[in-house]
């Protein structure tokens, strides 16, 4: 438009105002609290100097605004991969055979608080947690009755593991190897996202820069023998939970990014040796045009950084590919149905968004860990997304929304500020070490709750519509029996194994670590002599040391 | 005289407890600074407390209140040794309080063992703050 037009437009809006009604009382904000208008028009996008080619472009091209995949979801849907693990190893296995038998097309395993925490079931500190929270998973025999009977070299696995993921990784390769699986053919995911834990998750062990060290060795060592395999999944969901807004998410998952791209350049590998694997995992939240934008928002900065920060050359590199989940945060135990409302609405967003691959919720899951029953209508939800509603015809088809664009640019923007004031202080690990990203979401955790305590934010069910309820939906009960169970085959296991080999295993794994080699190889070599999980982790523990937050709040 | 040394709730001291392996710090927080805010005295435990340390923190502080948090399912193996911790430890009028994802029945039980009063998410902050007001116990 050229602008005189968009001088009319602006005079006819002004006259269109003047005629508006009253609105309702209360501020129309997002739902991290960003101001929104009532109409966007030509001119909110002029303003923002907004270039179509240079902005958006077509998908599968670079800015990737639009998508990454230049068909769409019409080439291929998105993944759909729910997450599970609960109980025993046999127990989550037959859950992964009953997704896959639906129509699921990728697996996703959880891992209980012992696992995450690189302890045994068999530790004092495991005691309460086994199989509560995911499947306990202490040695490579674990994994083998996990992924018993799945054809590892079909399947993609992602795997939600930070602390010890290296160790779990390593026993994942080893049964990979078992099965014969040539090693282009592992495909998958390793979370192995510990900053975000320090910032939000809090599954920690070591201290930050050994743990990075870490993580740099999974992605050296994935990048040279497993071209296939998902190195990190940088993750903002934990983040989003823990309370932080949709731009805060955004910026500290990217910073969070940026940090394991230096570490990596600093190990002396070139940027598109290891980018193009490297992947990202969103939240996304009840606020629909919020996330989409930031889906959006995301895609575009990335594909900007890698190509002006760090000069990428491979298209590769600057595509954020990512994975979504609907929010946890977001289910109520109140009347626990309209969860199936909310995950619906939230998982359109994030298709909307472009995601490449979505979990999500079941409506129990704010009770207990989902049923049977819950878990299918949560994978329906998307099969209803992908194959009734239309939806997946078209490529990002909120593109060139007066609206959609404008707040895609304010997302961008603001996290483009959060990421200059991170890099100020040195980086994302310095950041973390005086407590920033951890503060900023305190910060908005409690802002948030004062606004529900105000009804300023509305849950339904919870501080609006509320109902007197008999006794609440079936929930799925993990018995004390499984800890029993899980201890005295792990007690079993360390009796049996020869000792000597995981005793050497051990050793080897000691004296890597202190001459700082890469780790892959030493743990996969202790993890298939049977050494556990906590062996593995306690020998790194006392090479690294303990990671301790202070209990501020 | 300040506002602070008026107020009601100044003199009552609160525990805020992370059990267990569970990383969800998020609500603990959000009470903890609830409770400040209040005009309580708050000190928050931090992450990955074994029971016994959430007692020796609780008879160090001398608190009146202990709000355990929990969310990973764990309850039912730590509250009871943090209850039975803090009987031996002589805190036997400690008001204990747990808030988390807690089933119904094991709410019960929580409540037959000694826990005051349980709170699942969508509680208010201020309900919390009303309960610790009528039930904390008075010391000197």
């Amino acid at each position: 438009m050229s602008p005189t037009d968009l001088e009319e437009v602006r005079k006819a809006k002004a006259e269109w105002e003047k005629q508006l009604g009253a609105p309702r009382p209360g501020r129309f904000t997002t739902l991290s609290d960003m101001e929104v208008p009532l109409l966007s028009t030509p001119a909110d996008l002029a303003d923002s100097d907004f270039d179509y080619l240079r902005d958006l472009g077509f998908p599968g091209e670079y800015p990737y605004t639009r998508g990454v995949q230049r068909n769409m979801y019409r080439g291929k849907l998105w993944t759909m991969r729910q997450f599970a693990g609960f109980a025993t190893a046999e127990e989550t296995n037959a859950r992964f055979k009953m997704l896959l038998q639906h129509g699921q097309t990728g697996l996703s395993t959880a891992f209980d608080m012992p696992t995450l925490m690189g302890y045994d079931a068999d530790s004092p500190r495991s005691k309460g947690e086994i199989g509560k929270c995911g499947v306990a998973v202490s040695s490579l025999q674990d994994m083998e009755r996990l992924y018993d009977g799945i054809p590892l070299g079909e399947v993609t696995t992602s795997m939600t593991i930070n602390g010890p993921a290296i160790v779990l990784l390593a026993m994942y390769l080893a049964v990979a190897e078992k099965q014969g699986v040539p090693r282009e053919n592992v495909r998958g995911t390793l979370q192995n996202d510990i900053l975000k834990e320090y910032i939000a998750q809090k599954e920690w062990l070591f201290p930050v820069k050994p743990a990075v060290e870490l993580v740099v060795d999974t992605i050296e060592y994935g990048s040279k023998y497993y071209p296939k395999w998902n190195t990190v999944s940088i993750s903002g969901y934990h983040i989003r939970e823990a309370g932080a807004t949709a731009v805060q998410e955004l910026a500290f998952t990217l910073a969070d990014g940026l940090a394991y791209i230096d570490a990596c350049i600093a190990r002396g590998m070139s940027v598109d040796e290891f980018a193009p694997r490297l992947s990202f995992f969103f939240d996304v939240h009840n606020d629909f045009f919020e996330e989409v934008a930031k889906f959006r928002a995301a895609r575009r900065l990335w594909a900007r950084l890698m190509k002006d920060r760090y000069k990428a050359q491979d298209p590769r590199s600057w595509m954020l590919r990512t994975h979504a989940q609907t929010a946890g945060v977001s289910l109520t135990a109140q009347q626990p149905h309209n969860n199936i409302v909310r995950v619906a609405v939230q998982a359109l967003a994030a298709v909307m968004g472009g995601t490449n691959s979505l979990h999500t919720n079941s409506m129990d899951e704010t009770l207990s860990l989902p049923t049977d029953e819950s878990v299918m209508i949560a994978l329906r939800t998307q099969q209803i997304i992908a194959e009734e509603s239309g939806v997946a015809n078209i490529a990002d088809p909120f593109g060139g929304s007066y609206f959609m664009e404008s707040l895609t640019n304010r997302v961008e923007r603001d996290a483009i500020d959060y990421i200059r004031r991170i890099d100020e202080m040195g980086g994302m690990v310095k950041a973390i070490e005086r407590g920033f990203p951890q503060s900023e979401i305190a910060n908005s955790a409690y802002h948030f709750q004062r606004q529900l305590e105000a009804k300023e934010k509305v849950t339904v069910g919870v501080n609006k519509y509320r109902i007197d309820e008999p006794k609440r939906i079936q929930t799925l009960t993990i018995n004390r029996e499984v800890e029993r169970q899980q201890i005295q085959r792990l007690q079993a296991l360390k009796s049996s194994r020869p000792a000597a080999t995981h005793t050497a295993a051990l050793q080897n794994v000691r004296e890597s670590a202190q001459s700082g080699k890469n780790m892959v190889g030493p743990i996969i070599e202790a993890v298939k002599a049977y050494a556990t999980l906590q062996e593995v982790c306690d020998t790194l523990r006392g090479v690294y040391g303990e990671y301790r937050e202070t209990g501020s709040f | 005289m300040s506002s602070t040394d008026t107020n009601p709730n100044q003199k009552i001291r609160v525990l805020v407890a992370k059990p267990g392996l569970d990383g969800h710090d998020r609500g603990a927080k959000v009470i903890a600074r609830a409770l400040r805010d209040a005009g309580f005295e708050v000190v928050y435990t931090g992450l990955h407390q074994t029971p016994e340390m959430v007692v020796s923190a609780a008879v160090q502080e001398d608190v009146q209140v202990v709000a355990v948090s929990l969310l990973s399912g764990a309850h039912n193996a730590l509250v009871p040794e943090i209850l039975d911790g803090l009987k031996k430890a002589g805190l036997n009028d400690a008001l204990v309080l747990v808030g988390g994802i807690i089933p119904d029945d094991d709410i019960v039980e929580l409540k037959k063992l000694g826990v005051h009063e349980v709170f699942t998410p969508g509680a208010a902050l201020q309900d919390i703050v009303d309960h610790i007001q009528k039930y904390a116990p008075v010391r000197n």
